[in-house]
């Protein structure tokens, strides 16, 4: 499904990525972890399409075609998703509203009208019972005052609506309490099929405990320095990350 | 001169037109060397050969008009078609209230004494106004005597047809709100060919003690026509008055807003959203003189320029010596979309007063990438991502319009100036 080849990217002239290689198949979930400023955030943006970073060299292909002309909304369309791990606040603008116009845009990139109200409505009730969210939320407008809890979740109910095919979660659980961890990532669980991929960036390893990965990577200095499984996550999470810098600087 | 045809039963009125066109001689039309109109030229739009006083009368169908009007709610009307009444698309009443004309008010007798007590008392003695005062001709006049709610809203619609080449109009309103009463009032200025339209308009605005007044300026013209808005309110005791500027449309527009609070417990509210783009120019140049103890005023204005855009906000806040416990506030946040659009903003604060809490802040950026990309990364194409954040932007201007209908109307009029369809009301 993604397949990244020797990506390296930057941003104004400083390089974060140097050298990416990472494939995903449908039906995975990878979790690739890291310390601070390792790039995993860079990673996600890039994939995602943000404009600000400057790939060098290498390949992201989704499907097997080469998405880094596209924009950040073509990518959405062809069904990339990013959590992000700052949501933005959108006063005015309805956490309903919202994810009707972002909806109704990626239906009508596929040549679709707008969704039926009915069927909004239904989906809408659908998802946010499956994240445990509350009616009077979905009035209110897009992550203003909301606690970083409430933003990760509702993070989630966009992804529940959108049903992407990769969805990358970027440190989504930074701010979760246990309960909300434990929601977030049933979740996370409930819309994974063999049809579609997670990537799920983190520092620690508790997320993990729930969203299992087939797979773990760890990023450093803009590389992925050791892949394994996710008893690597537990020694990382015992060890910390010095051994690896020790490891790749050896 | 101009006013042989005219017989003011007034004779003040009179005497207070003569002195008008004496100022009007002496001082003229404002020039970029005054502090006030430093950023704002009117060179560009006094060039045309305008008619003061259009030949024939022209009428219009309601049916081709209609939709610059806020239709879906009953309303009373007072409509002027190149600055003549129009009864035909007019409704007004004399009933429990006076909603009507500016020129019977002017020649009846039984509106004498609130014409020798109000018209032309908190107008300013500029060269502008002074060019109202002694020229107009026409416009609304409502009184709303006490403890009465005026259930409609009041729309008062400025047509310009375009049968003359090139027109300048000078509206003047009066409006007397007494003691305990309500009214809300919606005015707009429309042209409907591309022929230059110059309008100097002056609005005097007097609430009484308790009294509540709310206006909303719809300014959203052709960029063939210019405004000069002069408006001035006089607030008694426990008076609540609002004025919100609607700016998305017109070549040049100016607002002169000022508000006099002549007595306690005083609240004055002044907002506005200036959305503009090409080589369009807006300026707002506002003003409260917090003249006694325990009295608030609230200023937002939110500026989006595009293209070579430019805006001008100048608030001056006066805050007297014996104006204790005042509080007064005000913001300006503006957003630049261009690198040629300009924004001149110039806060002006002179307290007299040592016992107040005034404050001001000014801001001036580019829409926000992360949340372009955060919407974008959901499908949301850059249009219209670019749409919500400057909704999200005006947002708590919007929500303080007080009739639903109003802020539906300002939220289309946006999305179709930036060409989006949002499929929802904000």
């Amino acid at each position: 499904m993604l397949e990244i080849k020797d990506l390296h990217a930057s941003v104004e002239g400083k390089g974060i990525l140097r050298g990416i290689n990472l494939e995903v198949k449908a039906g995975e979930i990878h979790a690739i972890m890291g310390p601070n400023g390792s790039g995993k955030s860079t990673l996600a943006s890039v994939i995602a399409g943000k404009d600000e970073y400057d790939v060098e060299k290498g390949q992201i292909l989704l499907d097997g075609q080469d998405i880094e002309e596209l924009s950040a909304e073509e990518r959405a369309h062809k069904g990339v998703f990013l959590s992000f791990q700052y949501p933005i606040e959108i006063p005015g603008v309805s956490v309903t509203n919202f994810i009707k116009t972002a909806i109704n845009a990626n239906r009508k990139a596929k040549g679709l009208g707008d969704m039926p109200a009915k069927d909004m409505l239904k989906m809408i009730r659908e998802k946010s019972e499956l994240l445990e969210i509350d009616r009077k939320f979905l009035s209110r407008s897009l992550n203003e005052g909301f606690s970083g809890g409430e933003k990760k979740r509702n993070e989630i109910f966009q992804m529940a609506m959108l049903e992407p095919k990769l969805a990358i979660l970027d440190e989504t659980d930074s701010g979760l309490d246990i309960d909300a961890l434990r929601i977030v990532a049933n979740g996370v669980n409930k819309l994974k099929s063999k049809d579609n991929a997670v990537i799920v960036i983190t520092h620690y390893q508790r997320l993990l405990d729930h969203i299992v990965p087939d797979f773990v990577h760890v990023l450093y200095n803009g590389r992925i320095v050791k892949t394994g499984t996710k008893e690597l996550a537990h020694e990382l999470e015992e060890k910390g990350y010095d051994w690896i810098k020790e490891e790749v600087e050896a | 001169m101009a006013f042989e045809d005219t017989v003011d039963v007034n004779s003040s009125v009179h005497d207070v037109r003569d002195k008008a066109i004496e100022i009007f001689e002496d001082k003229g039309f404002p020039s970029k060397r005054e502090e006030d109109w430093k950023y704002t030229s009117l060179k560009s739009i006094l060039k045309h050969d305008y008619s003061v006083f259009p030949k024939q009368e022209n009428a219009i169908e309601y049916n081709d008009v209609k939709k610059y009007f806020i239709h879906d709610i009953d309303s009373y009307k007072i409509i002027f078609i190149d600055g003549k009444y129009s009864s035909h698309l007019s409704q007004t009443t004399h009933d429990g209230i006076d909603i009507c004309l500016m020129s019977s008010a002017l020649s009846k007798p039984k509106y004498q004494l609130i014409i020798e007590n109000y018209f032309n008392k908190v107008a300013t003695k500029d060269g502008l106004s002074s060019l109202n005062t002694a020229f107009s001709k026409e416009g609304a006049y409502i009184h709303v005597p006490k403890n009465k709610l005026v259930q409609k809203p009041i729309q008062i619609i400025h047509f310009s047809t375009g049968n003359e080449s090139a027109l300048m109009l000078q509206p003047r309103n009066l409006i007397v709100v007494d003691e305990n009463s309500h009214v809300q009032i919606i005015e707009r200025h429309q042209s409907l060919t591309e022929n230059p339209v110059l309008t100097n308009s002056v609005t005097e605005i007097f609430a009484n003690k308790r009294a509540i007044v709310d206006y909303y300026k719809i300014q959203n013209d052709k960029q063939s026509a210019s405004l000069i808005d002069n408006t001035f309110i006089n607030q008694k005791r426990e008076s609540h008055a609002s004025v919100h500027t609607f700016s998305f449309g017109g070549k040049l527009t100016r607002n002169n807003l000022k508000f006099y609070q002549n007595g306690e417990r005083i609240d004055s509210t002044l907002n506005g959203v200036t959305i503009i783009g090409d080589k369009q120019h807006v300026d707002h140049n506002t003003l409260v003189h917090h003249i006694e103890p325990n009295c608030e005023s609230h200023q937002d204005y939110k500026g989006i320029f595009g293209d070579q855009s430019t805006g001008v906000f100048n608030g001056k806040v006066v805050v007297n010596k014996e104006a204790q416990k005042t509080n007064a506030f005000q913001s300006n946040n503006n957003i630049l979309l261009s690198d040629k659009a300009s924004i001149n903003s110039k806060p002006q604060l002179e307290i007299f007063a040592d016992d107040v809490k005034c404050s001001h802040g000014c801001t001036i950026g580019q829409l926000d990438e992360s949340a372009m990309f955060y919407m974008r990364s959901r499908g949301i194409p850059e249009k219209e991502a670019k749409a919500l954040l400057m909704f999200a932007f005006s947002n708590n201007v919007l929500n303080s319009v007080k009739i639903p209908e109003i802020k539906q109307r300002i939220t289309k009029i946006i999305a179709n100036k930036l060409g989006v369809n949002l499929g929802f009301d904000l």
